[in-house]
């Protein structure tokens, strides 16, 4: 059986309907031709029906087009048609076959994004396949070991930032422990009518050229932002407090399932009924925190995997994560879906309303916030993070697993700023005895340690090296959790199932996220990916602890392909299993992995930009050498 | 004979089973290639200007071009004034190799090449130059080099700005030049110890971020034996005037 995606999307073809609609004088009406979960009034998604069915075949066609967004012209580049791209529906356990083809003049590719599928089918030209060849259909064929909210997009150039990505759901194969009535995809993005070579090569001349909200005189004379004092600070370091997002709402019109703000996507509902969001942050540049005023937000499901519900006012979702929300609002209103771009720079918004017509008010834009200290890994009197008696994380008592004569790194001796005298809740009692028991490493879900930075400064292609990381999964994040709302926070994230079968790692992967903003360079370990393109070996069912240590000021969205990442947040067996993770700046994250399929999976920050300038690595599992064949 | 085929065919298949698995297909494709591979050109006027009540109305400029990628460049800089109301000017341009040895500043070496000229003469040097480009605490742009001309003669320079965003788009830039000699050169009015200070204020407005109109003030003076000279060929050691310009990169 064939599923034509095209019939389901668009009933006329896009020719005919745009000259019908000419000939009709509509064509001023047309704001974008949208697949249906995206159109700008949508009743929502259709689950389909349970039992299994034949291997499913979707087309999908890239090709350029010319849309509108916020009303102004644009080219963009299309998946049939539309940004974003029609919605990919499959159920757990299903084979699923899918032809794209390229209609553009240059390559494409498509990457499943946090898909388990084999090496050859993950989409990543120059690793996992050649690319399509402008002309050429490539068939992409997996089966489906896994639910949940996922998306897709192109990993050639920066054709993601035109239009190249369009949400995935998989229906889970038996029943979904999420119970719900009705659900929306709310796709989140970021449009730039500039050419985005055109972006980069700006940013490369001047970093800071999209950023109009620096700290000025005249805010220094009106007493907005920081001090003097800590104006010299920074000035000091030659850093920018300001410096938030690297491209901005500027030149960015943040979109909602492909609608600006003013086009108010709107997503019907019932009174009383459970409603099921699931966002995907497809943006290019933009982190978004997202809230819907008025209603409590209960986030079921992070990366596609279904985590212990936990209701929240706010979340920020990084670029390229996923977050599947049940909100149930019981009024007959309009409630505003608001999702702000982290710097405060603009937004994305759409409404939930129980018909067509209704609007709520628009909540004004926060202002933009600004760096501190604890960005740079400093400043530790004042720092939020190491406020022990607050750290729902550092909750010794009942943190399972931590362990502390087994954590290496924590030279409990020699950590500078680490005052041992004040750290409420920390029992010294008996360290003195396990601190020679240092040699293995944490058991799983460990919190790392705050460490002080090594004597390694990564070269000029690193610009600043914090004295100390440490965890900061407990906090929202900047900008967040100051104004009484309830904000997300990573230790938040359960894992609906637990890992009990989960040994401690062998063997731990540090690295460290690096760059230099004054000379718009990204890296891993202060090299780009042309500077160290061999790969870093796991065999496969090894497993691994990954640090991942942030040496720059500016969050990161990691994002590692073709396995989970098992976040560290202190929830063992619990732990959350997520495709992307935001690394805040001066933090140290762990992860564990444990390759299941063999092949080169690439491993890269999700800011386009910064994965185009070389932050960007090849994680090459292999099969275990076995002890018979290497005799 | 059969046997020893036999144990080398398994020995083959051992050894490719030992050696890390790579299947065929990721094998031999190219890598991927990014932007930071790319090079790329910028051309910044920093100061391109009138100052019609200065002595000769002059026109100024100082820029530069570069070319390259993140760590090694190719840069043209040239600066000058030239005189409109008389024939006479100074140019002078740069062709130097740059290398990015720390985080904010890279190594620059060259040869700088000078003319000055009036209604009487035209005069050429060059210099082998060493010198620094970069960042210093507190967001001062600095650029000192060091100068051997042809004839052995070692000079020193210093160009130091600074951008205090007054707002979003207005920019104040106070800026410095220095230049110092350790010999005295009397054919270019070179004298021994600091020659000039030049100091200047310009409020530029970014109507896009390339693209600044300017208003300014420009304040120089010519010191010790330099300022002799100056004063010998009927020049004045002290020149104070309103500049006009635009500040542009692409």
């Amino acid at each position: 059986m064939k599923k034509k995606l095209t019939l389901e999307t668009a009933p006329l073809s896009r020719r005919t309907f745009l000259h019908q609609a000419a000939a009709f004088g509509l064509l001023a009406g047309i704001k974008h031709l949208l697949p249906a979960y995206a159109r700008p009034l949508t009743g929502g998604l259709t689950p389909p029906v349970a039992g299994s069915r034949p291997p499913t075949v979707y087309e999908l066609t890239i090709a350029e087009t010319g849309l509108r967004f916020g009303g102004r012209h644009a080219r963009a580049t299309t998946i049939n048609g539309t940004v974003p791209g029609p919605l990919l529906r499959f159920r757990e356990g299903e084979e699923v076959v899918l032809k794209v083809t390229n209609r553009l003049k240059e390559d494409t590719s498509i990457h499943w994004h946090g898909l388990l599928v084999p090496f050859n089918m993950d989409g990543v030209p120059g690793v996992s396949f050649p690319g399509i060849r402008p002309g050429e259909t490539f068939t992409y064929r997996f089966a489906l070991r896994q639910s949940g909210t996922y998306w897709y997009h192109s990993h050639s150039g920066l054709q993601e930032q035109t239009g190249v990505y369009g949400p995935i759901i998989v229906d889970p194969a038996g029943d979904d422990p999420v119970a719900y009535d009705r659900e929306h995809v709310v796709v989140l993005s970021d449009w730039t009518f500039e050419d985005p070579h055109r972006v980069l090569r700006k940013l490369r001349k001047m970093p800071g050229y999209y950023n109009f909200q620096r700290q000025t005189l005249l805010g220094l004379l009106r007493g907005e932002d920081l001090s003097l004092r800590d104006r010299l600070r920074w000035g000091r370091m030659r850093m920018d407090a300001t410096d938030l997002a690297d491209v901005t709402g500027a030149t960015y019109t943040y979109l909602m399932n492909g609608l600006a703000p003013e086009d108010n996507w709107t997503a019907l509902f019932r009174p009383g009924e459970r409603v099921r969001l699931r966002f995907i942050n497809a943006g290019a540049g933009s982190f978004f925190d997202v809230r819907i005023p008025g209603l409590p937000l209960t986030i079921v499901q992070a990366d596609g995997q279904n985590v212990q519900p936990v209701t929240v006012d706010e979340f920020r979702i990084g670029i390229a994560e996923t977050y599947d929300v049940i909100v149930e609002p019981r009024e007959d209103r309009a409630y505003t879906i608001f999702a702000e771009s982290m710097d405060r720079s603009g937004y994305a918004r759409g409404t939930l309303a129980p018909r067509e017509g209704l609007q709520a008010p628009v909540p004004e834009q926060r202002r933009r916030p600004a760096r501190s200290m604890a960005d740079m890994g400093m400043d530790h009197g004042n720092m939020q993070g190491m406020d022990h008696g607050n750290m729902p994380g550092m909750d010794h008592g009942n943190m399972p697993g931590m362990d502390h004569g087994n954590m290496p790194g924590m030279d409990h001796g020699n950590m500078p700023g680490m005052d041992h005298g004040n750290m409420p809740g920390m029992d010294h009692e008996g360290h003195g005895m396990q601190m020679g028991a240092m040699a293995g490493l944490a058991p799983p879900g460990t919190l790392p340690p705050a460490v002080p930075h090594g004597e390694d400064t990564h070269g000029p292609g690193n610009a600043a090296v914090p004295m100390m990381t440490r965890s900061r999964l407990h906090e929202p994040g900047i900008g967040l959790g100051n104004d009484g709302r309830r904000v997300l926070v990573y230790t938040d994230l359960k894992s609906m199932e637990p890992t009990i079968d989960m040994p401690p790692p062998t063997r731990e992967i540090e690295l460290h996220l690096t760059g230099n903003m004054e000379r718009y360079m990204w890296s891993i370990d202060g090299k780009a990916y042309s500077e160290a393109p061999e790969p870093i070996r796991i065999e496969k069912g090894e497993r691994v602890r990954i640090t991942f240590v942030n040496d720059t000021m500016m969050e990161h969205p990691m994002h590692l392909h073709g396995m989970w990442m098992m976040l560290e947040n202190g929830h063992f067996p619990h732990l959350p299993r997520k495709h992307t993770l935001i690394v805040k700046p001066a933090e140290r994250l762990s992860v564990l992995v444990v390759p299941d399929e063999t092949g080169p999976w690439v491993f890269h920050c999700h800011i386009l930009y910064h994965m185009d300038m070389g932050m960007f690595r090849v994680v090459e599992v292999t099969e275990p050498a076995t002890a018979e064949v290497s005799q | 004979m059969l046997n020893t085929i036999r144990l080398l065919a398994l020995t083959g298949v051992l050894l490719l089973a030992a050696g890390p698995f790579r299947p065929v297909e990721a094998q031999n494709l190219p890598r991927p290639r990014f932007e930071n591979e790319n090079i790329y050109g910028f051309v910044l006027f920093d100061v391109f200007e009138a100052a019609p009540g200065l002595e000769g109305s002059p026109l100024a400029w100082d820029m530069f071009a570069s070319i390259g990628k993140e760590y090694d460049r190719f840069w043209i800089k040239s600066d000058g004034d030239l005189s409109t109301s008389q024939r006479g000017g100074e140019m002078e341009f740069q062709a130097l190799y740059s290398r990015l040895i720390a985080p904010y500043w890279e190594l620059q070496a060259g040869a700088r090449f000078d003319v000055a000229y009036s209604s009487e003469q035209t005069r050429r040097r060059g210099h082998l130059v060493v010198g620094l480009e970069g960042l210093a605490p507190y967001w001062f742009e600095l650029e000192p080099a060091l100068f051997i001309s042809q004839d052995g003669d070692v000079s020193a320079g210093l160009t130091g700005s600074y951008d205090l965003f007054v707002t979003q788009r207005l920019i104040l830039q106070p800026r410095l030049d220095a230049v110092a000699a350790v010999q005295e050169v009397e054919t270019w009015g070179v004298g021994k110890g600091l020659n000039s200070v030049g100091l200047s204020l310009r409020l530029r407005y970014e109507l896009a971020r390339e693209f600044a109109p300017y208003l300014g003030v420009s304040w120089s003076r010519l010191f010790g034996r330099t300022g002799d000279l100056a004063r010998a060929e009927g020049e004045d050691t002290r020149t104070v005037g309103l500049v006009f310009g635009l500040r542009w990169w692409h």
